[in-house]
């Protein structure tokens, strides 16, 4: 019964998702623009491009998610569906684990799919790539649910839109440590499985306690 | 003098107590105002209320 | 079990007359430990044999950075209690301890700087894991405040704080176990350690008493600004009337 909802929930947000394609695009063109701003900002030249490679890459990856974590809740929340699925009988931290699932595959997994295009940019050796691409797999649905906490949080507030950031963003530490160091040693060409292993913990973590917290955030919102 | 040295580590030493004696005293001298202000806008408010004669009931 | 006691302390009348009795005494205890222990590290301590007389930054430094976590390990438990049982007065104790909590942190943060310049030579060190992470205690503090500023309704306030409080608190563990899961700057734990500590009695008694001095210190007006936030809280109540007819205490 829990598995169908969760999956009817996923399929109906995502269905929801791929209608509106300009939407889904905005955090992916932001994630460019953010990525092609930094070698303006800094420098051109390859071998400066290649020390912030990594930085740059996760940075940006960080900040498009935190771009797209308005779409999460605010729909739902507006258009009363958000009353209509804390009442199911479907618990609610399920729904909301499938809301989240949802919103990763349409706005963090093509993160997962560009950036090696952008690490190329910045001069990233092709070796390392498998190790980027798998670190973001492992980080960006962490990335979404912690980002999911701070949506929850503020969904139901007028002026609390600027400060999902402030929220969000000191939790992702340890995320962004461990995604960067994981690049960073693929790049020098060591193995990166202790950071990986890392990577792993944390989303476990997130994903168990992260649908917990945002469903007690959603429940106070909508009071 | 040899105190106020600090063994050639002087400025460091008593910049960092110098601050930390700044922060206890703002935070003090916050929380009483905090007090302070909440006593007075109680003070309003009961003095709207005071035209009424509440029955006195002690508090246990 | 009678947990009486428990639930007379939950009370704002009750609780506000305790507070205000203890706060004096509280406020005088601390400042007499904190001098004690200034006293005791400025000139009582022996230099240390590798820093000199710049080790006795340790007084100050130490005792904030440990009252940053302990005041936000406070305002979680408070939080959480005020969540899950309802408790008005929980919720007091939170909002009261995160101003004082984040001056901590502060005051940490610069202390720490002030004594990274001429031991490690420099103010910040990225690549410490414990500071980085002692930062985010800063940051979570201000994302505590924001959150709350931000918030109209106050029961509202309290709840979505208690949420984002309860989920910022794996930082305290991380910071704390940050010396020995990374090699960084800071050196591995000297009080906290299953084989005693590692430092001398004269050189650790005033520390001791500066710790206990800024906790006295966190209490004292942890219940000062508590019982300005109950008159807030139970404005429109008798109680508060009564005491206000009757001329303050």
């Amino acid at each position: 019964m829990n598995m169908r909802g969760f999956i009817q929930i996923l399929t109906r947000d995502l269905k929801v998702a791929l209608r509106r394609w300009s939407e889904l695009c905005n955090p992916l063109i932001f994630f460019l623009i953010v990525a092609s701003l930094f070698p303006l900002a800094i420098s051109p030249e390859a071998s400066d491009l290649k020390e912030v490679g990594t930085g740059v890459l996760w940075i940006s990856a960080l900040l498009s998610s935190l771009l797209a974590l308005d779409g999460l809740f605010r729909d739902d929340a507006e258009d009363g569906s958000m009353e209509q699925l804390v009442l199911s009988p479907v618990p609610l931290t399920i729904i909301i684990a499938a809301k989240i699932l949802a919103h990763w595959l349409i706005t963090g997994l093509p993160l997962v799919v560009i950036a090696p295009v952008i690490a190329l940019s910045y001069y990233m050796p092709v070796d390392a790539l498998t190790t980027l691409i798998l670190a973001l797999i492992l980080a960006t649905p962490t990335l979404s649910v912690l980002g999911a906490i701070g949506a929850a949080l503020t969904v139901g507030l007028r002026r609390g839109g600027p400060i999902v950031g402030l929220l969000v963003l000191p939790l992702t530490g340890p995320v962004l440590i461990f995604g960067t160091l994981a690049t960073d040693l693929a790049v020098q060409g060591e193995s990166a499985a202790g950071p990986l292993y890392l990577l792993g913990a944390l989303l476990a973590l997130a994903v168990v306690l992260g649908p917990l917290a945002t469903s007690a955030a959603v429940r106070v919102s909508l009071e | 003098m040899e105190f106020l040295r600090m063994g050639g580590y002087g400025t460091y030493v008593w910049s960092a107590y110098g601050i930390t004696l700044v922060i206890l005293v703002v935070n003090i001298w916050w929380t009483y105002r905090f007090y302070r202000k909440s006593r007075e806008t109680l003070g309003e408010i009961s003095g709207n209320f005071s035209k009424h004669q509440p029955t006195v009931r002690k508090i246990s | 079990m009678n947990l009486r006691w428990f639930y007379k302390l939950a009370s704002p009348p009750y609780f506000y007359r305790l507070a205000g009795t203890l706060g004096p005494w509280l406020g005088g205890l601390s400042i007499a430990l904190i001098v004690a222990g200034a006293y005791g590290g400025l000139v009582l301590a022996p230099p240390d044999y590798l820093q000199g007389d710049g080790f006795r930054m340790i007084y100050v430094h130490v005792p904030s950075a440990y009252l940053g976590m302990m005041a936000y390990v406070v305002m979680a438990t408070a939080a959480a209690i005020g969540f899950i049982w309802r408790i008005k007065l929980a919720h007091a104790v939170a909002v009261s301890a995160a101003p004082l909590g984040a001056s901590f942190t502060f005051l940490g943060l610069v202390t720490g700087a002030i004594w990274g310049k001429p031991m490690w030579g420099t103010f910040w060190q990225w690549s410490d894991a414990r500071l980085v992470f002692f930062l985010v205690l800063f940051f979570l503090y201000m994302g505590y405040l924001a959150l709350r500023e931000v918030t109209e309704d106050r029961d509202k306030a309290d709840r979505l704080s208690a949420v984002l409080a309860v989920v910022g608190v794996i930082n305290i563990p991380i910071i704390h176990y940050s010396v020995e899961w990374w090699t960084t700057l800071h050196q591995g734990p000297t009080i906290t350690r299953l084989d005693g500590p590692s430092i001398t009695m004269d050189m650790l008694a005033p520390l001791l008493v500066m710790i206990a001095g800024f906790s006295v210190f966190f209490v004292w007006l942890l219940f000062v600004r508590l019982q300005g936030e109950i008159l807030v809280r139970e404005q429109k109540s008798r109680w508060t009337q009564e005491l206000m007819q009757r001329g303050r205490v």
